[in-house]
């Protein structure tokens, strides 16, 4: 019981980064709010107060007491969204994202906290390159943002980070995404280390050996291109290796954008076992299978892992809906041009997301009855708890994260431009049904929809 | 039909009609003037990336039989060097309004992003180990003067397919034209899932005497250091197709440039059944008859310019 009250307590303002502004006082009116896990789904007014969900009131009957009120009826009312694996790309590419406008684009999506990534030029390897980005973070922030620091020196896979003067200088955990631990003892010694220096280890799973500078999924369609393949196996057989890393040590580890059916299973068993293991999915893998590189379009087809095979997108939504994956994470990886409009093979492997994620999850696999409305709710805020930060929630005396969604409306993407420095959406042009009106973040208004018609204080 | 960017892309009528024009341009190259003013006034460029004897020789030579004006460029040499991208610079070349772009490149898809970046026609002259359709469409012509038709031919393509461009380009095309196609080769050199292209896969020679065409690809020796087999001594005791292992019936294939002693014996290459020379002869016919179809071949009037008697007849009446 106090633990459970320890959770509503605890806040992403708290214990993550971002510009300290005003709170909100709004009345949501008559949203359609849904919160799976804390167990709502009915129409409430929404009273967001004092950086808090301060009731969630009978249709109609909320006080309005200065507050901004928004006629929400129709609209959708879901704790905001978390995503774990995101690039600001600063320090050093700045030209592609930087902190401010990364979470802009990730209010835009409807999220109220993310995770930057530390493959940065230089990488996020000492305290004082964390302390630097946290001090931007307070500065520009519109969400939330943790930073991960690398798990060894500079990425170079061979030496560990000073990882307690980092977790003491503010890293939520560990990773060298964008490059895999290809040494067997230096990921063991990482997840032994764990035990004195907390914090969570998040993996890029890629035997480079098997991959040998593919790049796209192997398969008939890489056969039918001529294009080097990314086999499957250079997943899983990494997954297994660090999900028996992982138990042998008692540590615990976040494995990063799974792509393979193969790599699925695998972490399905470790969790059967016992493993301390949290899996993250990224829409893109969930929406498209290699039969989209035929077109060779580097923007929407490119990424790492690849895009694989139907069975694969169906092994990945299936471990969506059994909890073998908990949370789904955008990868979101901005690019400029020049690195794009280049053939395939040449071009830079990465798609942004953060502006897109739901409204693609929505259209392609809600509508359809692939999967239901909830199930996307709870794992798209599934993000947090694998690095021990409180799931959003719209509870009556949390945090206020919140999304207001208009499921009904069509958009098309990049039409009105992006919040994103980059453009390589993976969705770019299609349209999509589902849009984020309206963000609140840690208590704040992060994002409001330009055409989004505002409300009338009382 | 605007670009020559794959064979994948190309009906089988399409195929065919190019190899009609192909043939009275053939005629052609028996006058003792071997020149038609067909592209009398356009731009030609030829844009290479990657070294070439053959198909740059006989894409130039091509366009200067059908009197357009060339500009050759190779990467070496050329703005390439100091950094310059492709976009860029295709839109420098583009400025002199080319009405073909001819390109070799050495990755996938780059023919294909070149045509949406210009006006002119492209033609894929190799794009990595995609495709390299004009060496395709100047193989079924060989084998076409040869046999007539490939319906129900049975032809093995044998060696490195995993790297080779040409396998996959001639496969599609083989195999549109109706033949029986087998790629051959070490399970190291084979893609995964090559198959589903529609065609079988052997991992030895055992039941090549059921061929009546042997199609030997180059073996990259630049490529040993991976080791994708064990060395090139175990590799030709396996592969490499001789006298002994060629029946006289079969006709042999090779798209050059061979490795003598490596996938091929030096007397196969030198034996009556091989169609080797007749190719590269094909070659020229073949890109002419490519750039003839995608400048003027909609346009049928077009080649006949006034009271010049060398233009060629039009075989094919469909173009």
């Amino acid at each position: 019981m106090s633990a459970k009250r320890e959770m509503l307590t605890a806040s992403l303002r708290e214990q993550l980064d971002l510009r300290p502004g005003e709170d909100a006082h709004l009345v949501l009116r008559r949203a359609t709010v849904l919160d799976p896990v804390a167990g709502i789904d009915s129409v409430h007014d929404v009273v967001i107060r004092g950086g808090e969900i301060a009731a969630l009131a009978s249709p109609g009957e909320a006080e309005t007491d200065g507050a901004e009120v928004i006629e929400a009826e129709g609209l959708h009312a879901f704790p905001a969204f978390f995503d774990p694996h995101v690039h600001l790309r600063t320090p050093g590419h700045e030209h592609k994202e930087d902190v401010e406008t990364g979470t802009r684009a990730a209010a835009g999506g409807g999220y109220c906290g993310i995770l930057a990534m530390a493959n940065t030029e230089p990488p996020v390897s000492t305290a004082a390159d964390v302390s630097a980005l946290r001090e931007q973070a307070r500065a520009g922030a519109s969400v939330p943002v943790g930073f991960l620091a690398t798990v060894t020196k500079d990425m170079q896979g061979a030496e560990l980070t000073e990882m307690v003067e980092l977790r003491e200088a503010g890293a939520v955990g560990f990773s060298d995404d964008g490059l895999p631990i290809v040494d067997a003892g230096v990921m063991r010694r990482a997840l032994q280390y764990q035990h004195l220096c907390g914090g969570n280890i998040a993996l890029h799973e890629e035997d480079p050996r098997l991959s040998m500078g593919g790049a796209m999924h192997e398969g008939p369609v890489s056969a039918a291109l001529g294009i080097g393949g990314i086999p499957s196996v250079s997943e899983s057989t990494m997954v297994a290796r660090d999900c028996a890393l992982a138990g042998y040590e008692n540590a615990r580890i976040h494995v990063q954008h799974l792509s393979a059916a193969e790599s699925v299973e695998i972490v399905r068993a470790a969790k059967a076992a016992g493993v301390q293991i949290s899996a993250e999915a990224s829409p893109h893998h969930l929406c498209l299978t290699d039969e989209e590189v035929r077109g060779l379009d580097p923007h929407s087809a490119k990424m790492n892992p690849p895009l694989r095979e139907e069975r694969d997108r169906q092994a990945l939504i299936d471990g969506l809906c059994d909890g073998a994956i908990e949370c789904i994470a955008t990868d979101h990886a901005p690019h400029q041009p020049e690195e794009k409009d280049v053939p395939f093979e040449q071009a830079a492997f990465g798609v942004t997301g953060l502006e897109t994620a739901f409204a693609a999850l929505h259209t392609e696999l809600v509508l359809p009855g692939t999967i239901d409305l909830a199930l996307l709710v709870e794992r798209m805020a599934g993000g947090a708890e694998p690095f021990d930060l409180p799931r959003p929630t719209l509870a009556p005396g949390s945090e206020a994260n919140v999304v207001l969604c208009d499921l009904g409306a069509e958009w098309i993407v990049g039409e009105d431009g992006y919040e994103s420095r980059s453009a390589n959406s993976w969705c770019a042009g299609r349209t999509l049904t589902g849009r984020v009106l309206m963000t609140v973040a840690a208590g704040q208004v992060a994002f409001r929809l330009r055409s989004f018609s505002l409300g009338v204080a009382a | 039909m605007k670009h020559l960017l794959s064979i994948e892309q190309l009906s089988r009528a399409e195929i065919e009609s190019i190899l009609d024009r192909a043939e009275s341009f053939a005629e052609v190259g028996r006058r003792d003037i071997k020149k038609v003013p067909t592209l009398r006034g356009r731009t030609v460029v030829s844009l290479f990336y990657e070294s070439s004897t053959r198909t740059s020789s006989s894409f130039d030579l091509a366009a200067k039989r059908l009197s357009a004006d060339l500009v050759s460029v190779k990467a070496a040499g050329s703005s390439v060097e100091k950094g310059e991208s492709l976009k860029d610079t295709v839109a420098t070349l583009s400025a002199y309004d080319p009405a073909a772009i001819v390109i070799r490149h050495p990755y996938a898809g780059a023919a294909q992003m070149v045509a949406g970046w210009t006006e002119a026609a492209v033609v894929n002259a190799g794009d990595g180990k995609h495709e390299h359709p004009s060496q395709a469409l100047l193989d079924v012509y060989t084998l076409r003067r040869r046999l007539g038709s490939l319906d129900g031919v049975c032809i093995w393509i044998v060696g490195d397919v995993l790297h080779s461009r040409v396998a996959r380009s001639n496969l599609i095309a083989f195999a549109k034209m109706g033949a029986e196609v087998t790629v051959c080769g070490p399970p190291t050199l084979i893609p995964r899932g090559i198959e589903e292209l529609g065609c079988d896969v052997s991992y030895s020679l055992d039941g090549i005497e059921e061929a009546e065409v042997v199609y030997a690809l180059r073996m990259q020796k630049e490529r040993m250091s991976e080791s994708f087999v064990p060395s090139l001594r175990e590799y030709a005791a396996c592969f490499q197709i001789d006298t002994r292992r060629l029946e006289p019936r079969q006709l042999l294939m090779h798209p050059g440039p061979v490795n003598r002693g490596v996938e091929l014996s030096g007397e196969a290459i030198d034996s009556p059944q091989s169609l080797i020379a007749e190719q590269v002869a094909a070659g020229l016919v073949v890109r002419m008859a490519i750039l003839y179809e995608l400048l003027a071949g909609g346009d049928a009037s077009t080649p006949a310019a006034e009271g010049e008697g060398s233009h060629p007849t039009p075989i094919g009446t469909s173009a």
